[in-house]
C-alpha cells in the first residue's frame, strides 16, 4: 500500500486588495510515496513544499485535488493518529515545560493514560533532550525547540512521519543525530517524508526524491537514477603553472593563479586527473567536489522550463 | 464525546493561570475589603447595599474584562503563533478545538468567580455581622453573572475565529455595552417602520440580552426572583452560547491557516 | 470531505435552532414584561445620580429613558393599571438628562396629571415638570401651552390657565391660538367651545400617537356632551311647550326642527328614555363622557377597543 498518494492537489491563492488576482502556489501535483521509504521533497524556499505539507495536514484547503494517506482519505481525522508532523520552525506553548507539552500532545493523540509518561520520557531521550525537567519552553534554544518538535512528531509511534526542514536550527552534531534518527525510523518500518532545501542531507538519506520549483514538480525518482543522468564536478588544484596535455584532453577548464593552477572537470574524470598529475610529477594541492550529483541534477531541473510530470516507479 | 475537548479545556485553563490572570483576585480583594472597612466605619445604614452592589458589580466587570481579553486571543493567537499546527495534525477535530477553548475559558471564569464570591460573602459578614436568608439571592445573582460570562466568552471566541485581537476586543466590548440596553433596543425597534424596522428588530434580537441578566440592584434590595425567570435566562444563555459557538465552528472549519 | 461536511451540517442546524430559540425566549420574556421579574421600581430615583453615572453620555441616556417612559406607560395603560408610580421619576430623569427633550414635557402634561387609569394622577408634579421645562427652554411657547393645559384640564384653575396662555402668547413665534386660548379661558372657561379649541390644538400640535388618541377621545366626548346638552334643553323646551315629554327622539327632532335624527359621532342615534333623559347608545365607546350616560353607569374596567371612524 502506498503511504501517501497525492492526486492532483492544487492551491491557488487570491491576492490583492480585492482578492481578485490569483496566485498559484501549487500546480496540480501527482506523487506517490511508498511505505517504508525515506522520501525527500526538495526545492528552494517558496517552491510550494510547505503548502503541500499543510494541505496534507488539513491546515490549508486545496483548491482542487485530493490525497490518500495510509489508504484513508486525507481529511479523515482518525488517520492523524497514525501520522506525525514536525512543522518548519515549530512554535509551542511557551508557558509549558517540555514534559507538559508532550503529555498534552500524547493526550490529544490518544496515547493511553498509563503509557503516556513512559513514552514521553522515551521520545525525549531519543530526541536528545535531557535535563530539561521544569524548564519552560520559552527558555529553550532554537536547537532544543527543534528537538522538542521531533519528539512530539514521533511521540505516539506513528506509521508515517512528516518533517518540514528537520535540520534547521541544529548544529552539525544535531544534524547527524537527526539523520540517524530517520534511519532508525526506517528500520522500524516507518515511512518518512521530509522536505528540505539542503541537498546533501537528501542525498545521504533518501530512497527517492521529488523536486519542486515554483509550485511545479520538476522531477521524481530514486537518487541513484536521477544522479546517473548528470555529472558532478570537481576542482583540482596543483602546484606550478604547467597544464599537462592529458589534463586538457580530459576536458578540464584551467586557470592559472599565481603559482597554482585551478582546473574544473567532471567527477568521473577525477582518477584520471590524479594519474595525469602523478605521471607529470606535478604536486597535487587539493581536490574539492564543487557540486554533488544531486545538486547538479537539481540545478539542471530548475533551469529547465519544461515540467517533468508523473511518477517513476 | 471524546476527552480531547476536556484536555484542550484544561490546557486553556492552565494557560490562563500561568498568564497570571488569577492575580486580578488580589485587586478585587483589595477593592472589596477597602470598601467594606470604609463603609463599616462610617455606618450610613446602607452597608449591605454598598457591599453587595459594589461586590457584584466588580465581579461582573472584572470577569467581563478577563473574558474579553483572554477570549479574543484564544484562536487568533494560536494561528498567529502557529502553535495550532502541531495540535491540528493530531486527531483533534477543529470543532473540538473551539469548544475545548470555550470550556477552558468558561472554567477559568467560574473558578475566578468562586473566589470572588467568597470575598463578597466575607465582606458582607464583616459589615452585617451575620447572614440572612435573603443573602442566598446573592448566589442567584452570581449565577446570572456566570451566564453573562458564558455569553461573552462565546462571543469573544466567535470574533477570535476570524478577526484580529484588537477588532475582536472592540466588537465584544461594544456588544457588551449594547447588550446591557437590549430591552431598550427592542423597544426602539418596535417604534420604527418599514425596512428600518426589519433591520432594527433583527439587530435588537441578535444582541445579547444582558439587561435581563443584570439583577444586581434587585438582589441588593432583596427582591425575590421568579423561578421562571431563572429558567428562561438559563435557557437563553445556553442557546445564545450555542449560537455563537456554532458560528465560530462554521468559520473556523473553513479557515486556511497561514 | 465528509467529516467536514458533517460538522458543517450539524453546526448549521445548531446555529439555526439556537437562533430561533433565542428569539422565541426573548419574545416570551418581553410579553411577560416587568411582572415576571421584579417590581418595576427604579432603584436610582435621583436624576442627579443618574446624570453622574452617565459619564457624559447624557444624550443617549435621555433617549433610553424616554423610550422606557413611553413603553412603561403604554404597557400599563394597555392593562388599565391603577398606579403609575414610576412615570414621574422617569420623566424627571429624562428631562434632567436632557432638558431640551420637548416631547417628554408634553407627555407629562398629558399623562402625569389625569387620574388613573388614564394617567398617574399627579398634577402637581406635572406642573413642576412644565415649570422646569419652561425654565430651561424659555423661547418655547409649547411648554406654556402644556402648562396651561394642565391647569385647565386637571386643576381646573381657569384664571391661572388664562394667565399662562397669555404669557405663552408673548413668546416670539408663538402660535396665534395661544392668544385665543388666553381670551377664551378668561371669559368662557367652562364652555364646550373652549374645551374643543384646547383639545383640537393638542391634537394638531402633537406627534405622539398616544396623546393624539387621547385628544381625539376627548373631542368625541365633548361632541356627545354638547349634543346631549342641547338635546336635553330641547326636551325641556318641548316639555314646557307641550306639557309632556316627547314620545321618541324622532318627535323631538321634528319639533326642534333638526335636519334629521340626531346621531352620535359613531352614527348611532341618541336615545330618549321615558323619563326624558337623552342618552347615548353605547356609552362604553366614549371615554371622558360627562353627560348622556344612563343612571348608575360605571365605565368599564378595561378600555374598550375603539374603532376609528372618519372624522
Amino acid at each position: 500500500m502506498a503511504a501517501i498518494e497525492i492526486l492532483g492537489l492544487e492551491k491557488t491563492y487570491m491576492v490583492g486588495f480585492w482578492r481578485k488576482r490569483p496566485k498559484r502556489a501549487l500546480q496540480p501535483l501527482h506523487l506517490t510515496v511508498e511505505e517504508g521509504e525515506i522520501f525527500g521533497f526538495l526545492g528552494p524556499n517558496g517552491a510550494g513544499k510547505t503548502t503541500t505539507l499543510k494541505m496534507l495536514m488539513g491546515l490549508v484547503f486545496p483548491t482542487a485535488g485530493t490525497a490518500r494517506i495510509l489508504g484513508h482519505e486525507w481529511s479523515d481525522p482518525e488517520v492523524k493518529a497514525q501520522i506525525g508532523f514536525l512543522p518548519e520552525q515549530p512554535y509551542f506553548y511557551d508557558y509549558l515545560t517540555a514534559h507538559e507539552l508532550l503529555e498534552y500532545y500524547a493526550q490529544l493523540s490518544g496515547v493511553p493514560g498509563k503509557e503516556r509518561k513512559r513514552r514521553v520520557e522515551e521520545v525525549l531521550q531519543r530526541a536528545g533532550l535531557t535535563d530539561i525537567k521544569g524548564v519552560q519552553l520559552r527558555k529553550f534554544s532554537k536547537g532544543m525547540l527543534q528537538r522538542a518538535g521531533i519528539a512530539q512528531a514521533i511521540l505516539h509511534n506513528p506509521k508515517l512521519v512528516f518533517f518540514d526542514e528537520p535540520m534547521s536550527g541544529l548544529d552539525p552534531l544535531g544534524r547527524r543525530e537527526v539523520r540517524d534518527l530517520m534511519e532508525q525510523l526506517k528500520q522500524e518500518g516507518k515511512t518518512v517524508f521530509f522536505s528540505t532545501h539542503i541537498l546533501s542531507d537528501a542525498e545521504a538519506l533518501c530512497d527517492r526524491v521529488a523536486i519542486i520549483y515554483k509550485g511545479e514538480l520538476r522531477g521524481v525518482g530514486a537518487v541513484a537514477d536521477l544522479t546517473s543522468t548528470v555529472q558532478g564536478k570537481v576542482e583540482v588544484i596543483w602546484q606550478g603553472t604547467r597544464i599537462p596535455a592529458s589534463m586538457k584532453a580530459l576536458g578540464a577548464e584551467c586557470h592559472v593563479t599565481g603559482d597554482t593552477v585551478r582546473a574544473v572537470l567532471p567527477e568521473n574524470q577525477q582518477d584520471a586527473a590524479i594519474d595525469s598529475l602523478r605521471r607529470e610529477r606535478i604536486r597535487l594541492i587539493a581536490i574539492t567536489p564543487l557540486r554533488t550529483s544531486l545538486e547538479a541534477y537539481f540545478v539542471e531541473k530548475l533551469q529547465h522550463s519544461q515540467t517533468t510530470a508523473g511518477k517513476i516507479s | 464525546m471524546s476527552l480531547r475537548m476536556i484536555y484542550i479545556a484544561s490546557n486553556t485553563f492552565r494557560e490562563a493561570v500561568r498568564d497570571r490572570v488569577l492575580y486580578n483576585l488580589i485587586a478585587f480583594a483589595l477593592l472589596l475589603s477597602g470598601a467594606a472597612v470604609f463603609v463599616g466605619q462610617i455606618s450610613i445604614d446602607i452597608e449591605r447595599l454598598v457591599v453587595i452592589n459594589l461586590g457584584l458589580t466588580a465581579v461582573s466587570l472584572f470577569g467581563i474584562v478577563i473574558a474579553i481579553f483572554i477570549g479574543i486571543g484564544l484562536v487568533s493567537k494560536e494561528i498567529e503563533k502557529r502553535t495550532l499546527y502541531t495540535v491540528l495534525s493530531r486527531p483533534v477535530r477543529r470543532w473540538e478545538f473551539i469548544v475545548g477553548k470555550f470550556l477552558g475559558l468558561a472554567g477559568t471564569l467560574v473558578v475566578n468567580t468562586f473566589f470572588m464570591a467568597i470575598g463578597v460573602f466575607g465582606a458582607l459578614l464583616y459589615v452585617s455581622h451575620k447572614f440572612s436568608a435573603a443573602d442566598a439571592l446573592i448566589l442567584v445573582a452570581l449565577y446570572f453573572i456566570i451566564l453573562e460570562f458564558l455569553i461573552i466568552c462565546s462571543l469573544a471566541l466567535f470574533f477570535s475565529s476570524f478577526s484580529s485581537p484588537l477588532l475582536s476586543a472592540v466588537f465584544a466590548f461594544s456588544l457588551f455595552v449594547i447588550g446591557s440596553f437590549a430591552d431598550d433596543l427592542r423597544g426602539f425597534a418596535a417604534l420604527t417602520h418599514g425596512v428600518t424596522r426589519w433591520f432594527a428588530t433583527a439587530a435588537a434580537y441578535l444582541v445579547p440580552n444582558f439587561s435581563a441578566l443584570n439583577v444586581i440592584s434587585a438582589v441588593a434590595h432583596q427582591q425575590p426572583l421568579a423561578g421562571r425567570l431563572i429558567l428562561q435566562n438559563s435557557l437563553y444563555a445556553l442557546f445564545y452560547t450555542a449560537m455563537a459557538l456554532s458560528s465560530a465552528v462554521l468559520i473556523f472549519e473553513r479557515r486556511n491557516l497561514k | 470531505m465528509t467529516a467536514t461536511r458533517r460538522t458543517t451540517t450539524i453546526a448549521f442546524v445548531c446555529l439555526a435552532l439556537s437562533m430561533v430559540a433565542c428569539v422565541f425566549l426573548l419574545r416570551h420574556m418581553d410579553q411577560i414584561g416587568p411582572q415576571a421579574t421584579i417590581e418595576d421600581a427604579l432603584y436610582i430615583n435621583s436624576p442627579r445620580m443618574i446624570k453622574r453615572a452617565s459619564l457624559g453620555f447624557e444624550g443617549v441616556m435621555a433617549c433610553i429613558y424616554w423610550t422606557r417612559t413611553v413603553q412603561y406607560f403604554g404597557h400599563r395603560h394597555f392593562n388599565a393599571a391603577h398606579t403609575y408610580n414610576e412615570l414621574a421619576p422617569l420623566l424627571e430623569i429624562t428631562t434632567a438628562l436632557d432638558p431640551q427633550l420637548l416631547p417628554a414635557y408634553q407627555f407629562g402634561a398629558s399623562f402625569l396629571a389625569p387620574a388613573p387609569p388614564n394617567g398617574a394622577g399627579e398634577p402637581e408634579r406635572a406642573i413642576q415638570l412644565m415649570e422646569y421645562g419652561i425654565k430651561n427652554n424659555p423661547s418655547n411657547w409649547q411648554l406654556y401651552y402644556d402648562l396651561g393645559f394642565v391647569y385647565y384640564t386637571e386643576v381646573k384653575d381657569y384664571k391661572k390657565a388664562s394667565q399662562i396662555f397669555a404669557q405663552g402668547s408673548k413668546v416670539p413665534n408663538a402660535h396665534p391660538v395661544m392668544k385665543v386660548l388666553a381670551a377664551q379661558m378668561a371669559e368662557h372657561a367652562g364652555e364646550f367651545s373652549t374645551a374643543r379649541l384646547l383639545w383640537s390644538a393638542t391634537y394638531d400640535s402633537s406627534r405622539d400617537p398616544d396623546i393624539r388618541k387621547s385628544a381625539l377621545e376627548h373631542l368625541r366626548a365633548i361632541r356627545v356632551d354638547e349634543d346631549v346638552t342641547h338635546l336635553q334643553s330641547a326636551v325641556t323646551v318641548f316639555g314646557k311647550r307641550n306639557g309632556r315629554l316627547p314620545s321618541s327622539i324622532g318627535e323631538l327632532a321634528l319639533a326642534a326642527h333638526l335636519p334629521g335624527i340626531p346621531a352620535d359621532p359613531d352614527g348611532h342615534p341618541y336615545r330618549l328614555t321615558p323619563e326624558g333623559h337623552v342618552e347615548v347608545e353605547n356609552p362604553d365607546d366614549f371615554k371622558f363622557l360627562t353627560k348622556g350616560m344612563p343612571p348608575g353607569y360605571k365605565p368599564p374596567a378595561l378600555p374598550q377597543l375603539h374603532v376609528e371612524h372618519n372624522q
